[in-house]
């Protein structure tokens, strides 16, 4: 039970809903209004949504040794995209608010995700077909990608009137978040998919050992690919939600940085950026553990600036707590006695 | 034929194709707009770009170590506004506060620097936590932007230094003194050759005895100490300390060092390349400013085209030097970024 690779990133939310409750008054408290699940509980599911989305992407893309930095260019691309098709405008027919879209909400939120797989299929041919370094296979699109986006909406921020759009980010479901919706169900499918067929175990292979899990007869170059598609997906969505949470697309600004969280998500989860073994469920808590300390932060009066701060102490010490040097240095004892264990197993094999 | 790819394989290949571009560029840009062939238009690419190149020279040897420092765009932040509220708020002389600032630059490389060598931390983790660290120290100092009206500051930074009829900036001379240095560095000197062998093969080089701890913690060091210099050049030229100052400049510096012709997987590159690569991103900002039809995001897409065709060129010339008969690997052998 103590060696469960997500007890520590649980101990670390825990603690901080912990200090949530003594710190910020009735912090726990959910109310229903008007057929709604009100609370900070609530907000921190619902915000945290798009990271969560965009970390499990990543969660497999960091599983093969990848890492992803474009995705932030892509929830720029996919929400631009969604929100310049759909337009929209308000129009009063005898007192009754009408909106019209420019195109079919469909075919836009089509078209965005389209745009966001391209991404993927680009991100995965330069590192599965030509076998380029991931991080700057990406880096490539993070930072044409946002370029394009700009160019498409000429760096101004496109707005969107049109309501049946602003449920993806903002909408309620039987009293919930209809994002949290959407995570859940983005991650039954991907647990299940690595759960319940031996895609999860071929990911893990291609992690640990690419050139081994290739000559065992896995196609790596295939899974590689699909990996790279299924993060851009994810932040396609992420884009969807994050756009119609905020009632407009910027280019300039939509998941800025959002690549940097969802690596630290996946980190804080537990799962190593050196590829092989990795946690779903811990890149989930991950999200949630940026999103409650940014809730806590700003909800504690604390300045917003102290945020990035604070933010960066919690990696450095998560990062440390996993490290076994950092561990070793606490416990000498335990390396010299082990040494002199080892020691004498070699003393005792000598004829 | 054969001399085409004998020229592939040549380990200068992307160098020379660097340089190729950067002439045919600075051509189009002559033929195509009047008084762009000029030295000033050159010197100015310089002058635009002496803190780009001060803060790419350390990443480049940080990147020829096998390594990445994502914290170089926010530690230059930092600097500025380290300056901006000593000279301002506390009136420190001039030069003990940049004195000041490029120790605390050197500190902040060399703690990284140290935590991912003693506990073996991802070096991408550690210097984006870095990162962020330096970017909220910024705004704890103060979330406006501090104007520097320090005379000497002032001076330098409205100062001109006439060359052939043109001029350039203080900053200049101080960039390419450092790039200088930094050749020196890197090709004459054994902690250069501890760098290259690093980035080759960290096995090999702990086993041939080199000190691979201590040179690991010197490049971020390094690196540290160029971005702290490349905020004093900064200060110089906005006169202002601010923490969304050279926001993305750790890309921007990357894609030079890529553009220059330096492996991302370590242990070869020039450093002279990423003045190169400077300067081509230098020229693109330049060439869409005198077209002043296109819209300046085309300069983001232009660097991608570039990065992809110079990621692309690298993987063909380790392709040639591995020979023709290799299958494709999916996975680069090594990447940096995930030590073994």
């Amino acid at each position: 039970m103590l060696r469960n690779p997500l007890l520590r990133p649980l101990a670390a939310l825990a603690l901080l809903l912990l200090i949530d409750f003594f710190m910020i008054p009735g912090f726990f408290r959910l109310e229903w209004k008007d057929g709604h699940l009100y609370g900070s509980l609530i907000d921190i599911v619902n915000r945290a949504a798009p990271l969560i989305l965009t970390a499990l992407g990543m969660t497999l893309v960091i599983a093969t040794r990848g890492i992803d930095i474009s995705v932030g260019a892509v929830v720029a691309i996919s929400g631009t995209v969604a929100a310049m098709l759909i337009g929209g405008t308000m129009e009063m027919h005898n007192g009754i608010p009408e909106y019209a879209s420019r195109i079919p909400m469909v075919w836009a939120i089509a078209a965005a995700m389209g745009a966001a797989l391209l991404c993927g299929v680009w991100n995965g041919f330069l590192v599965a077909t030509l076998g380029l370094q991931p991080i700057i296979a990406t880096l490539i699109l993070m930072v044409g990608g946002r370029g394009l986006a700009q160019l498409l909406t000429d760096g101004q921020i496109v707005t969107v009137y049109y309501k049946p759009f602003f449920y993806i980010g903002s909408g309620y479901l039987f009293g919930l978040p209809f994002s949290l919706f959407i995570a859940i169900g983005v991650f039954v499918i991907v647990a299940l998919m690595m759960r319940k067929t031996a895609l999860g175990l071929f990911i893990q292979a291609v992690g640990i050992n690419p050139v081994a899990a290739r000559l065992a007869g896995i196609r790596t170059a295939a899974l590689i690919f699909f990996v790279y598609m299924f993060c851009s997906a994810c932040a396609g969505v992420a884009g969807l939600m994050i756009s119609s949470n905020i009632k407009s697309a910027d280019a300039n600004n939509a998941g800025l940085l959002l690549e940097l969280d969802a690596i630290l998500a996946v980190t804080l989860g537990g799962t190593s950026l050196a590829g092989g073994k990795f946690s779903l469920v811990g890149s989930v808590i991950g999200a949630l553990i940026i999103q409650a300390l940014t809730y806590t932060i700003y909800s504690m009066g604390v300045p917003p600036e102290v945020n990035m701060v604070v933010k960066s102490i919690v990696v450095f010490a998560v990062c440390l707590s996993q490290s076994p040097e950092f561990r070793g240095l606490g416990s000498g004892w335990v390396g010299l006695s082990s040494g002199a264990a080892r020691s004498r197993s070699v003393n005792g094999k000598k004829p | 034929m054969k001399l085409l790819r004998q020229s592939l394989s040549s380990p200068y290949f992307t160098s020379l194709a660097t340089v190729a571009l950067l002439i045919v560029m600075f051509a189009m840009g002559s033929f195509a707009y009047t008084g762009f062939f000029s030295l000033q238009v050159v010197l100015n690419l310089l002058i635009d770009n002496a803190f780009l190149l001060v803060i790419a020279i350390g990443m480049t040897f940080v990147i020829l170590s096998g390594g990445i420092d994502l914290s170089v765009g926010s530690v230059l932040a930092l600097t500025t506004m380290i300056s901006a509220y000593l000279l301002q708020s506390w009136h420190w002389p001039p030069l003990l506060v940049i004195a000041c600032v490029l120790l605390i630059g050197s500190a902040f490389g060399a703690l990284m620097g140290a935590l991912i060598h003693f506990f073996k931390l991802q070096a991408f983790i550690v210097t984006l936590a870095g990162m962020f660290l330096a970017r909220g120290l910024c705004y704890l100092i103060s979330i406006n932007s501090i104007t520097i009206d320090q005379p000497l500051y002032v001076t330098l930074s409205q100062a001109r230094i006439d060359i052939f009829g043109a001029f350039v900036s203080p900053s200049v001379v101080i960039a390419v003194l450092m790039l200088a240095l930094a050749i020196y560095i890197a090709h004459y000197t054994r902690f250069g050759r501890a760098v290259y062998a690093i980035g080759g093969n960290e096995q090999s080089a702990l086993l041939m005895g080199l000190a691979v701890g201590r040179t690991k913690v010197m490049v971020y060091a390094f690196s540290g100490f160029c971005a702290a210099l490349s905020g004093v050049l900064f200060s110089f030229y906005m006169l202002s300390g601010y923490g969304l100052h050279a926001q993305g400049t750790e890309l921007d510096a990357i894609a030079a060092v890529v553009i220059g012709g330096t492996l991302l997987t370590g242990g070869y590159g020039y450093v002279a390349g990423t003045l190169t690569g400077v300067l081509i991103l230098g020229l693109i900002q330049t060439l869409i400013a005198f077209d002043g039809t296109l819209s300046s995001w085309w300069t983001k897409i232009v660097i991608g085209v570039l990065l992809f065709v110079f990621c692309m060129a690298q993987r063909l010339m380790s392709l040639g030097a591995a020979g023709s008969g290799s299958a494709t690997p999916a996975m680069p052998a090594t990447p940096a970024t995930t030590a073994a």
